[in-house]
């Protein structure tokens, strides 16, 4: 035991000695915290729209001032023709192309042809498209429907179902709320894995961890010594991150604290023995780099941080059964947005200490203070 | 030139010689093609979700069945009362419940409108959206096949959709132009800079510096093994993408190529700089992994658009090298664009290639004239 | 007066592979000695010590140190010290800071290991490098620290890898000095060394080559039997005679 507290002074003192690293336990959630949140959001603000009218009818023009009308769409240029509606979503100046046809408003006053349109969407995001795509032919039903209904017809025989949407727990669907828990995890996996693994290759690059392994230190002491500094850094940026989270973007928090804190912590324990074990399959930094880099990546893509988890494969799904990240992701967002509790995510905290037992023993198996 | 060579060398067997290195240079490109294609999704699908029906009629049965025969839902379970909605998100099963009202049949034949509610889990973000224009989408289906069957005499506008680029709707095109920068600005400015600093921070430098090669020559070894692997690795990845995907390269296949050079140019002088400016190999990784790889990852548009974002990083992303090369990518491969459209990305690319290579001549003709550190 | 041995090996291989590092090696170290291991570089003297360290297992043969088998290292390990050909005290610390953090890992207290560490600094004349980074001291007395922190804790045997490479002649004497003290309190030294002139400084020595002893013995003894008036001399004829039988 006293061993153990001669070994943590000297990682205390190093990382105090260390003004990067100092600096950058501070900076890094900070700096993360407060550009990358506002990002990373799906939500739509706006599809710009380039309208060509052929028709110049009082029809025509009323579609149009709906279109214009609806906070969606954004009129961004009005082409003459359909070469030129195509050379916008070449160069990426439109989002959408609408081609009103001459003969629109004759077809709907009731002639042989039906009224056409002409919709021309960029889908190199499919689902931005889609839901674009959605959006436009709603206007265009409605439309349809108050000018059928403007004929006399019984609002009866043109049949609508609207859909009144509410969204719980985030009533205005504020993306930050949902992706701050997920950089906050990427930041603790990250640096928690990197800092720790680094550290403990670079002991072995230059020779110290040799002068420790030839003495009476016994493996654990060694371990536990490499561990607790990180695992207090980890925790207290991720305290950081929330903070900043509260103060900066009114992030709620539904849930208890105690049990953010204690998942958060069986996860730290799980990451820092994963940077365990792989320190121990590489014998230079640059090595650990790519080994971790490789996993930290997958991982971080993997959980369910940009989308759903149940979306996936069935492989994927499996896959992310020895995937820390995705049940801290999944706790986090539960536990801070729904207000979760213990009965509700038992099951994933449990599966978590699994893994951080796993890891850990790994690691420690793995370890050799003998060649 | 020999001894360059020689040099030049040394430096390919020591990265083929590790397997390490190997994981990262083709595991990780190939890995993340395989998650962005087949498990990252932004749609939706078979997402679970909750009915609530309390008009129990004939249409609410049929909208029911539409919707758990659509491929975005799976009805998970059938709730009674309304208290039984918010213990079913805490447990996180569903994402969403479907709300009849009891009158629900009868105010559509009456009056021609009805209305159904959709509580939808807001903490998750994406998911709430989704849900909801799915749903609508289903229910306008319906309603308009109601409406041709009543009111077939009456005109019906037909709007012709045509989905440019993608017509199958693939959600995974938008981001292998994504994967490519990621992989290259990772190659080329995270593993050169950690290349170099490593000799500075373990010394050796200094041994290079006093053998016969010049410092120019030093450098350019180093990194001209990651420019010809990050061109490998581009090349196996639209193979991938062409092979497991379905996604040729639209365009010119060397337009593309030559813009893949230059961002690599852009990437070696920006990993030049990094290790011209610390000294040791955590600082590299730190500064080029929270510096380059999580803005290339999360501000430059590969998965989140960037139209999406407050105004103001739509200006400070005309910065970030990754913007306009995901751009011109995207515009090169899916859209088929040739240089008449990408010609302003790519002078901005060239101008900023230059300007970090200045950067970087300088900041070590600096150093080593003080003495070679 | 039966001398102990504090090293017995017998027949010690290391393989890497199919490489044989160390070739039968058999020796005894007595209390006390200063015992040298000479050869050149690359003749499995590192190998060697590393596995008496605990370092490394061996692949067969007898090994015992400090009368603990090979097979129980962390026993081994209390009762030795080691400087490894490397530096390898944290440059990133104090002087202070590597003294206190190797005496407690060594079982020492807090109160036991201030005043040892005036003393220590005393006797070098390094009371002023107390709270200096290691990192920003000359090499030489980097070495000097190297090998003081290795005996601080008084072990029985120290080891000690090339402790003299790369460093100025006038350092290297200051350093056999400090060896002689260490043999003189009564802990046995083993020293790797390249320079085959220190031979003379090491009450036996080992000549190692291709992974082999080649030579055991006294210096003088040494030089008597292969008629050399210095130890580099019978080695150059030991090494050119087994390339000659090659």
């Amino acid at each position: 035991m006293r061993k153990l507290m001669f070994l943590l002074r000297k990682e205390f003192r190093q990382i105090r000695r260390d003004k990067f690293m100092a600096r950058a336990i501070i900076a890094v959630p900070l700096l993360q915290m407060l550009i990358l949140v506002p990002a990373v959001t799906f939500e739509m603000k706006h599809i710009d729209l380039a309208i060509a009218d052929h028709d110049h009818s009082p029809a025509s023009r009323e579609l149009i001032s709906r279109l214009t009308g609806s906070s969606f769409f954004r009129v961004c240029a009005t082409p003459e023709n359909y070469s030129q509606a195509d050379d916008l979503l070449l160069a990426g100046d439109a989002d959408m192309a609408l081609i009103i046809p001459d003969d629109f408003s004759e077809g709907l006053a009731g002639a042989v042809n039906p009224p056409r349109l002409q919709v021309m969407i960029d889908a190199v995001n499919a689902t931005t498209a889609q839901l674009g795509w959605s959006y436009l032919a709603s206007i265009v039903r409605d439309y349809n429907r108050d000018v059928i209904m403007s004929t006399g017809a019984a609002p009866s025989s043109i049949p609508g179902i609207s859909v009144s949407p509410r969204f719980w727990y985030n009533p205005t669907l504020n993306y930050k709320y949902y992706m701050l828990p997920g950089i906050l995890v990427i930041l603790i996996t990250a640096i928690g894995l990197m800092m720790c693994g680094l550290n403990l290759v670079r002991e072995k690059e230059i020779g110290t961890s040799e002068q420790i392994n030839v003495t009476p230190v016994k493996k654990w002491e060694l371990i536990t010594s490499k561990v607790i500094p990180f695992f207090i850094i980890g925790l207290f940026d991720l305290s950081l991150g929330l903070t900043i989270g509260w103060i900066v973007f009114n992030i709620p928090f539904e849930g208890s604290l105690l049990l953010f804190f204690a998942c958060s912590a069986i996860f730290l324990v799980a990451v820092l023995g994963l940077a365990l074990f792989l320190s121990t399959l590489a014998s230079t930094m640059q090595q650990f780099l790519y080994v971790a880099f490789f996993f930290i990546m997958i991982f971080i893509l993997m959980s369910g941080i940009f989308t759903p988890t149940e979306s996936m494969p069935l492989w994927a799904q499996q896959f992310n059964w020895v995937n820390p990240v995705a049940y801290l992701m999944r706790i986090n967002r539960m536990v801070m947005l729904k207000g979760s509790g213990f009965n509700d995510i038992a099951r994933d905290m449990g599966m978590l200490a699994v893994l951080a037992f796993t890891f850990i023993t790994f690691a420690i198996r793995a370890y050799r203070k003998r060649a | 030139m020999k001894k360059f060579m020689a040099f030049v060398k040394k430096e390919f067997q020591h990265i083929f010689r590790d397997y390490r290195t190997l994981i990262i240079l083709f595991g990780l490109p190939a890995a993340q093609i395989l998650i962005f294609g087949y498990a990252v999704r932004t749609d939706l699908t078979n997402a679970g979700i909750a009915v609530l029906d309390n008009a129990h009629d004939v249409v609410s049965a049929e909208l029911i069945t539409r919707l758990d025969a659509s491929e975005f839902f799976h009805i998970k379970y059938f709730l009674n009362t309304y208290d039984e909605i918010d213990p079913a998100f805490k447990k996180g099963k569903i994402k969403a419940v479907i709300i009849f009202p009891d009158d629900f049949a009868e105010r559509l034949t009456r009056e021609g409108n009805a209305t159904v509610s959709i509580i939808a889990d807001g903490s998750e973000g994406n998911n709430a959206n989704l849900v909801t224009g799915y749903t609508t989408a289903i229910l306008n289906d319906y309603s308009a096949g109601l409406t041709k069957q009543l009111t077939s005499a009456m005109p019906v506008i037909i709007p012709e959709v045509r989905m440019y680029f993608n017509p199958n709707l693939q959600s995974h095109f938008m981001f292998i132009p994504g994967i490519i920068t990621l992989i290259l600005i990772l190659i080329s400015a995270l593993m050169t800079s950690v290349t170099i600093v490593r000799e500075k921070e373990f010394g050796t430098m200094e041994v290079l510096l006093v053998s016969p090669l010049k410092p120019w020559q030093i450098i350019l070894g180093k990194v001209a093994p990651y420019f010809f692997l990050s061109l490998v690795n581009v090349i196996v990845i639209l193979l991938m993408a062409w092979f497991v995907f379905d996604l040729p390269v639209k365009g010119s296949i060397s337009l593309l190529i030559a813009e893949c050079m230059l961002y690599i140019l852009l990437g070696l002088s920006i990993g030049i700089l990094i290790s011209a400016s610390v000294e040791k190999i955590m600082n590299a990784i730190f500064i080029s992994a929270l510096g380059l790889m999580l803005p290339t990852l999360l501000l430059s548009g590969f998965i989140f658009p960037i139209e999406n974002m407050p105004k103001i990083y739509d200006y400070v992303s005309l910065f970030l090298p990754p913007r306009w090369f995901v751009e011109i990518i995207r515009s090169i491969m899916i859209k088929g664009a040739g240089f008449g459209y990408v010609w302003k990305g790519t002078l901005i690319l060239a101008a900023m290639t230059l300007f970090f290579m200045l950067l970087s001549a300088r900041k070590f003709k600096v150093r080593l004239g003080e003495g070679g550190k | 007066m039966e001398r102990d041995k504090v090293i017995e090996v017998e027949g010690l291989v290391k393989k890497f592979g199919s490489f044989i590092a160390n070739d039968h090696l058999t020796f005894d170290v007595y209390r006390g000695e200063i015992f040298g291991f000479l050869g050149a570089n690359g003749a499995g003297k590192t190998t060697a010590i590393r596995i008496l360290c605990g370092l490394s297992r061996p692949t067969s043969g007898k090994v015992l140190v400090a009368g603990f088998d090979a097979n129980h290292p962390e026993e081994i390990k209390k009762r030795i010290g080691y400087m490894s050909q490397r530096f390898s005290l944290y440059n990133d610390l104090t002087v202070k800071d590597n003294i206190e953090l190797y005496g407690g890992i060594y079982g020492m207290t807090m109160k036991e290991i201030r005043p040892r560490t005036e003393k220590l600094l005393a006797k070098l004349s390094f009371n002023q490098y107390g709270d200096t980074l290691i990192g920003s001291l000359p090499p030489g007395i980097k070495q000097k620290l190297a090998f003081a922190v290795a005996v601080f804790h008084d072990p029985e045997i120290v080891f000690l890898d090339e402790p003299t490479s790369g460093v100025d002649p006038i350092t290297r004497r200051q350093f056999w000095e400090m060896i002689y003290e260490t043999a003189s309190r009564g802990i046995t030294v083993f020293v790797t060394t390249h320079y085959m002139d220190e031979a003379e400084y090491c009450d036996r020595v080992t000549i190692m080559n291709e992974g082999m002893i080649v030579a055991l013995d006294t210096p003088s003894a040494l030089r008597k039997r292969y008629n050399s008036s210095s130890i580099e001399e019978l080695f150059v004829k030991i090494a050119r005679h087994k390339t000659e039988t090659a």
